[in-house]
């Protein structure tokens, strides 16, 4: 297992080097290179723009640039004041030791912003999948065994609707549902708020920040309560016709004991690892979530650097997206053979 | 040794064998499928739906003439969804962006079709270094963050104009989702084709003279024929989520032209006021994705040799 992890580990490390170098080609081979967003605002005349270049060392050709990009200039004489000679050591340190550059638009060193949306957006999202998952697994498991009922057809009509709604326009359904519509009988305002974390101005309050998420929580969880539900009461399904749920009911046991002891355990172990290989996908939901509802995460942060072509920020929250999805596949794998005694990685 | 002649009655002999196999199977494969009724309820919807869009230009009104006096109007029997901010009738312009959506949902599911069966067969087929190239390949694919991935692509393109992808059309907007999601494909009938490869009859076909191409074509594709119609059915429901998904932000096609994701995208600003802008064009996404899921559903049961029939959604 150890060793698997390990050769698992360094594939992982092969795919990111060449999904980075793809990344950065495509940011540089787009017209206009990398300044194109830089000298958007205003207008940048031709020597200050060479001058830019030169500073930013882009003039360099692009291979070189990747290795800069990769593993930093401190290492080596760059031009620093952009009069055509190297003349000091350059200050950057390279993505490999964790600097990702400055925002072309803020001029702040990337992780920072990064560090101000990330703690949003893992709050939005491990509510809204906390939220899905204790919804769909009762929803589930009830379906399966009442296989054929009144709430099973109901559970698995609901599914399909809720996996087919677009999450963007469900977002703008329930705004116009709960913030245009619906007003709160006392004062008068809107039902729940339109976006945001919390009401600007006012003093912390859990019941504010309960209301702000209500929203953006609903959106996000409805398709993936949906897809959980369903995956819950098949999974649930196959394991209940099994010999060994037989011999437990012979035994004597209860069917509450049958079910949520015997059955439930193994049923769980497909839903764990599919949920390790979604975590990558709940995350990228954040784009609509939060654009929607003003949630200033990381999803917003993406969609308003490519608004705005930052391709220092874009870069790096391209990174930070495969290395999750590399982790929480990997995380899959491992969930699997903990809980399935009968897979063994060699 | 026997005469041209005979081999062509041979043939001719086997074509119709075939033939008559091929009817049976289809058959029974509608058979299974006219007893889902989601699915029958899916097809008939997007029937529908599909020649609502094809005989858009019986409407009355142009998609993308404005009209001063008709600014903003709400559902009415003049116009049944609406009219927008400047005064062009919704419906007309919503059936217009479905030719869009479908079209581009339809030229996805054809791109990833051809990419992963073609690279899922050559890495099945051949083996050794092409397969294990291949499938890092895929692996990397399968990595992409692809919501960011095709916002980035979609950002750049949206810049540039070159001949048949100018400016996000429906061209590129299509071939950047393809290139993003042909990966189930491939994994799918590269594991058809492993399971098969060294069964007997490949290898007696091969014997009697067939090139690993009519291998692959004759003989093992077919036999991956089910999973491979599913998963295109769904994939026409991603790829239009996803068109829709990014014209919303901005990034999709562009307007004038219009698609159900950037009228929706139109919409946002003042959907307090005028709900019908936004209710309308995500109704028909809904519409069309939940349909073609419940096909997908059906088909997936009409191909399972093992699923008991007549009864609701299994699994």
């Amino acid at each position: 297992m150890g060793q698997y992890i390990l050769r698992r580990l360094l594939q992982s490390i092969g795919i990111l080097l060449l999904l980075s170098i793809i990344f950065f080609a495509l940011v540089n081979l787009a017209p206009g290179g990398p300044l194109a967003g830089y000298g958007q605002s205003r207008h940048v005349p031709a020597e200050k723009a060479a001058l830019l270049r030169r500073q930013l060392g882009l003039d360099k050709p692009i291979p070189v640039q990747y290795i800069i990009w990769l593993a930093g200039n401190n290492w080596m004489k760059v031009d620093l004041n952009g009069d055509g000679v190297a003349e000091s050591y350059g200050t950057r340190l390279g993505i490999l030791r964790g600097d990702f550059g400055f925002s072309f638009r803020t001029r702040e060193p990337v992780l920072k912003v990064i560090e101000g949306r990330f703690p949003n957006t893992v709050y939005l999202m491990v509510t809204t999948l906390l939220i899905a998952i204790l919804i769909a697994i009762p929803i589930g498991i009830i379906s399966a065994v009442k296989q054929y009922s009144v709430f099973d057809i109901a559970v698995t009509t609901f599914s399909f609707a809720g996996q087919a709604i677009p999450d963007f326009w469900l977002g703008l359904i329930l705004l116009l549902i709960f913030y245009a519509w619906l007003k709160n009988p006392f004062t008068g305002e809107a039902l729940l708020p339109s976006g945001g974390i919390y009401s600007l101005g006012s003093a912390f309050s859990i019941g504010d920040r309960i209301r702000h998420l209500i929203l953006p929580v609903a959106t996000g969880a409805l398709g993936w309560i949906a897809w959980y539900s369903r995956f819950m009461r098949s999974s649930m399904l196959d394991v209940i016709h099994q010999d060994y749920l037989r011999t437990a009911r012979a035994k004597g046991l209860s069917e509450s004991k049958v079910i949520y002891k015997h059955a439930l355990r193994n049923a769980l172990i497909p839903l764990v690892t599919l949920f390790a290989l979604d975590i990558p996908y709940i995350f990228a939901g954040a784009v609509f979530v939060e654009m929607l509802f003003s949630w200033p995460g990381m999803g917003q942060l993406y969609y308003q650097s490519a608004l705005q072509r930052d391709y220092p920020i874009l870069l790096a929250i391209l990174i930070i997206g495969a290395v999750f999805i590399l982790l929480s596949n990997l995380l899959a794998d491992i969930f699997y053979a903990v809980l399935d005694p009968r897979i063994r990685y060699s | 040794m026997k005469t041209v002649a005979e081999t062509e009655i041979r043939n001719d002999m086997n074509d119709a064998g075939d033939k008559k196999r091929d009817e049976k199977f289809s058959i029974k494969i509608w058979g299974r499928f006219k007893k889902h009724p989601g699915a029958m309820a899916g097809s008939f919807l997007l029937t529908i739906l599909i020649l609502a869009v094809l005989l858009a230009p019986l409407s009355r009104y142009n998609p993308d003439t404005s009209s001063v006096n008709e600014m903003l109007k709400s559902p009415s029997w003049q116009h049944p969804m609406g009219t927008d901010a400047l005064g062009r009738d919704m419906l007309t312009r919503i059936l217009y962006g479905g030719r869009i959506s479908l079209t581009v949902g339809l030229l996805v599911v054809a791109i990833t079709l051809t990419l992963g069966v073609s690279i899922g067969a050559a890495a099945g087929y051949l083996g050794g270094t092409v397969d294990n190239v291949l499938m890092r390949i895929t692996d990397a694919a399968l990595t992409l963050p692809s919501l960011l991935v095709l916002i980035l692509l979609s950002s750049i393109l949206r810049e540039v104009d070159l001949p048949l992808f100018s400016r996000n059309s429906v061209a590129t907007i299509a071939v950047i989702i393809g290139l993003l999601s042909w990966m189930t494909f491939a994994r799918l009938v590269r594991a058809t084709i492993l399971t098969l490869r060294e069964l007997d009859f490949i290898t007696a076909s091969r014997g009697l003279g067939a090139s690993h191409l009519q291998v692959i074509i004759r003989h093992i594709l077919p036999n991956a024929i089910g999973p491979i119609i599913v998963e295109a059915t769904l994939e026409l429901g991603y790829a239009i989520i996803e068109e829709s998904g990014l014209s919303f932000l901005g990034f999709g096609i562009q307007p004038p032209t219009p698609s159900w994701g950037n009228l929706l995208s139109n919409a946002q600003e003042n959907f307090v006021k005028y709900p019908w802008l936004a209710i309308f064009p995500g109704l028909m996404i809904f519409i069309t994705i939940i349909s073609v899921n419940y096909i997908g559903d059906g088909l997936r049961d009409a191909f399972d040799p093992y699923k008991v029939l007549g009864k609701i959604g299994e699994g």
